[in-house]
């Protein structure tokens, strides 16, 4: 199967070395800040109908026994995105670095 | 039609609104339209914990007293005005009054789910654009109460430039307002100007701004969806109680129903007695007791067991774990080619597979609908039930397996849900990379927060569901046993009704036996597999009445004369047989409506006999084989 191609996520207990660059690298409880879609515009379009919108504030919640699909807390609900789809949102990291106990 | 312009012109503000004929009830997934549709028309249309219930539109009406009768029309969830699925766009098509046989709304209630208002009211602006009438109507009060939010209705009606009701759709608090609105009661703001329809984000900065300005405070985190998904969610803890789950369901089928069932036999018994004494010895009693008792009771007596089935059913569906589930079974479903979506109407058609086809809308891909639609009739629906309850507990003795909690009858049950399903995961798996190959489409799904299922809901549910049971009882499967009690009694030999093998209902089962012998099956079974073309469980009811013709000893229960019939071996191929074959009139119409011809529904139907036969009679020769 042509399957899209993503980088794998860091085991959970180890510290990031670098900030999370996707969705994807997000550990349960960590939020960051959507900076761009990588998708398709239709797809892209539902996402952001759906809260997804550059600029916002996105935390990485439960996980699909195994770990795919993911649910990720954005603008007030819980949205399930499987792991081929969260490799393409884009995160710029979080304005103060304390900010991310805020929800 | 809504993306192009920046600046949308809306119909000048007036005192009133003219009185309103034709309601749409418009707003995003799982607000509670149908909730508010049901409150308003009286109806019960299907209301569930999860986005995507309604699939199509829905039409009732509504007395206000001295006024008009209004046509009020429920509608599928949309996040925007832009379509992308096949219940998408059913919504556009109404209100824009391109839908065929739907008056084009004049009126729309907008219902918004307030405990996420911001993002919600980002839909307001393209409908509002619509420059129809509106209502805002903010659902769900009473969970934004008990969560401790807060937001100004009047202020946020002003800054909206359309009347704002706070309401609750399940309790009826708030309701009023809604009539008011409706009757034209209601003064309309002086309409404001709405952002660029096609600027996302401007969209939802203006919907934060109103917010703000409504001093709109959000509830709190729901903190028990919190706490059941850790446990529901949870790597190890998870799969475990959905495999529980799953287990006590089949137990309590055998089991609890077991007592109701009984009463439900004696009850059909003494009354087939009864009306026997009744009636003068001759054809018309034996049409009534042998035909019409023997055929209709012996379907009637699974009514418990099919209202257990829909409690569950119920139950998952309102509380929102549904959708939980659909997160689990997406990487299976993954590995076959479709998508976690798929999987919700999946799961519907272990009630029925027509809802379940209908369901199939909400997938945007249109290979992957149709894949799924092909795939749904090997779902295990209830009218299977009778059918293989009647055939193990007729052949298979009743023996703990694991304590109380699972009986060997509960498990053989269990298996025939697991072969179900196993064809329809490799039939999706062979279609997804042949005929049906598409590009994989991402999986969204928006995860509903748990909410406890009211009694009042739940028992409508089962009470809806006995009236649907009872209605096939009394038409298709009553149909069906006064003719064939009809066929067995012609042609008349000497004046007299011949051996039930040599009437015409015993001819046209002789014919087919050639075919179904080497499954094991004789020809009253092959009666049996023909009436029940037209519904699974008619098969119970023909076997009843060609029992009831034949029966020389009195007493002998359905089961003892299955056994006279069947080896075991034949036993369970006849099972292999139910669990692929497409028997389901209404599921063949539904398919040919939902895919637009005549292609699908024959290659399904011819797919599903193949597979049916070839099954049954590897399973025919391999028990026998074992059990030599
Ligand atoms: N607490 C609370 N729950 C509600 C209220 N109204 C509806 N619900 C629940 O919300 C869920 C969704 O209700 P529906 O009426 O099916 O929603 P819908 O908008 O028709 O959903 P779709 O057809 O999927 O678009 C159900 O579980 C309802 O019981 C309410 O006022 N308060
Ligand atoms: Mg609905």
């Amino acid at each position: 199967m042509a399957e899209i191609e993503f980088h794998r996520s860091p085991a959970p207990d180890m510290p990031h070395t670098r900030p999370p660059a996707t969705l994807l690298d997000l550990r349960k409880g960590e939020e960051a800040i959507l900076d761009r879609i990588d998708l398709p515009d239709d797809v892209s379009l539902r996402l952001m109908e759906l809260g997804f919108l550059p600029g916002s504030r996105v935390a990485a919640s439960f996980r699909a026994p195994g770990g795919d699909p993911r649910v990720f807390r954005v603008d007030g609900t819980e949205v399930a995105l499987r792991c081929e789809t969260a490799a393409r949102l884009h995160l710029r990291p979080l304005p103060k670095p304390d900010a991310a106990s805020a929800t | 039609m809504n993306a192009a312009s920046n600046l949308p012109v809306r119909a000048a503000g007036e005192a009133g609104p003219p009185p309103s004929r034709v309601v749409a009830v418009v707003g995003p997934p799982n607000s509670g339209k149908s909730t508010l549709f049901n409150r308003l028309t009286g109806l019960r249309q299907k209301v569930a914990n999860f986005p995507g219930v309604t699939v199509e539109q829905h039409l009732g009406k509504l007395r206000i007293e001295d006024e008009a009768e209004l046509d009020v029309i429920d509608l599928p969830g949309v996040y925007s005005l832009n379509p992308r699925s096949e219940d998408e766009r059913v919504t556009l098509d109404v209100l824009m009054g391109r839908m065929e046989g739907v008056p084009r709304p004049d009126t729309i209630l907008l219902i918004l789910d307030v405990t996420n208002l911001g993002r919600h009211l980002v839909l307001a602006a393209p409908v509002l654009a619509l420059g129809l009438p509106t209502l805002i109507v903010l659902n769900m009060a009473d969970e934004l109460e008990r969560r401790g939010g807060d937001v100004q209705v009047e202020e946020l009606a002003r800054r909206l430039g359309a009347p704002v009701a706070l309401i609750s759709a399940a309790s009826g608090e708030g309701y009023d307002t809604v009539l008011q609105f409706l009757r034209g009661r209601i003064g309309i703001p002086r309409p404001v100007e709405l952002p660029a329809l096609n600027d996302l984000p401007r969209c939802r900065e203006w919907a934060a701004r109103l917010g703000a300005e409504a001093k709109y405070l959000p509830p709190a985190p729901p903190v028990w969806t919190r706490r059941l998904d850790g446990l529901f969610l949870h790597p190890v803890a998870g799969p475990l109680v959905f495999l529980a789950v799953v287990v006590a369901v089949f137990q309590t089928i055998f089991s609890a129903a077991a007592p109701l069932m009984d009463l439900v036999d004696r009850a059909v018994g003494a009354s087939g007695d009864l009306v026997g004494r009744l009636l003068p010895e001759g054809p018309l009693r034996s049409l009534v007791v042998e035909g019409i008792w023997g055929g209709v009771g012996s379907v009637l007596v699974f009514l418990p067991q099919i209202l257990i089935l829909f409690l569950f059913i119920g139950l998952l569906e309102d509380s929102g774990y549904l959708a939980r589930a659909a997160l689990i079974a997406d990487r299976t479903m993954a590995k076959v080619g479709l998508q976690g979506k798929s999987f919700i109407p999946l799961l519907s058609a272990y009630a029925c597979a027509v809802p379940a086809i209908m369901a199939t809308r909400t997938i945007e891909n249109k290979r992957d609908r149709i894949a799924t639609i092909l795939i749904a009739p090997f779902m295990t629906c209830s009218a299977r039930l009778p059918v293989y309850t009647l055939i193990i507990a007729a052949f298979l003795p009743e023996r703990p397996l694991l304590g109380p909690l699972l009986g060997t009858r509960a498990a053989a049950l269990l298996g025939l849900y697991v072969l179900g399903f196993a064809a329809a995961v490799v039939t999706a798996r062979v279609l997804k990379s042949s005929i049906l190959k598409s590009e994989r489409t991402p999986f969204v799904l928006e995860m509903p927060p748990y909410r406890r299922p009211t009694l009042r809901q739940v028992g409508l549910r089962l009470f809806d569901r006995s009236k649907v049971f009872l209605r096939r009882a009394g038409t298709v499967i009553l149909a069906m046993s006064i003719l064939l009690w009809g066929l067995a009694h012609v042609p008349t030999k000497n004046g007299k009704a011949p051996e039930i093998a040599d009437s015409f209902a015993g001819t046209i089962g002789r014919t087919v036996e050639p075919l179904i012998e080497p499954l094991g099956f004789n020809w009253k079974i092959g009666i049996g597999l023909i009436t029940s073309l037209a519904a699974r469980e008619v098969i119970v009811g023909t076997l009843g009445t060609i029992y009831g013709i034949e029966g020389d000893d009195d007493g002998a229960s359905l089961q003892a004369a299955l056994r006279h019939d069947l080896t075991p071996a034949g036993a369970v191929a006849l099972l292999v047989f139910f669990a692929f074959a497409m028997q389901c009139m209404s599921t063949i119409a539904v398919v040919r409506r939902e895919t637009g011809g005549w292609t699908w529904p024959i290659l399904q139907f011819t797919y599903m006999g193949v597979l049916a036969w070839v099954g049954a009679f590897v399973a025919f020769r391999l028990v026998t084989a074992l059990l030599a």
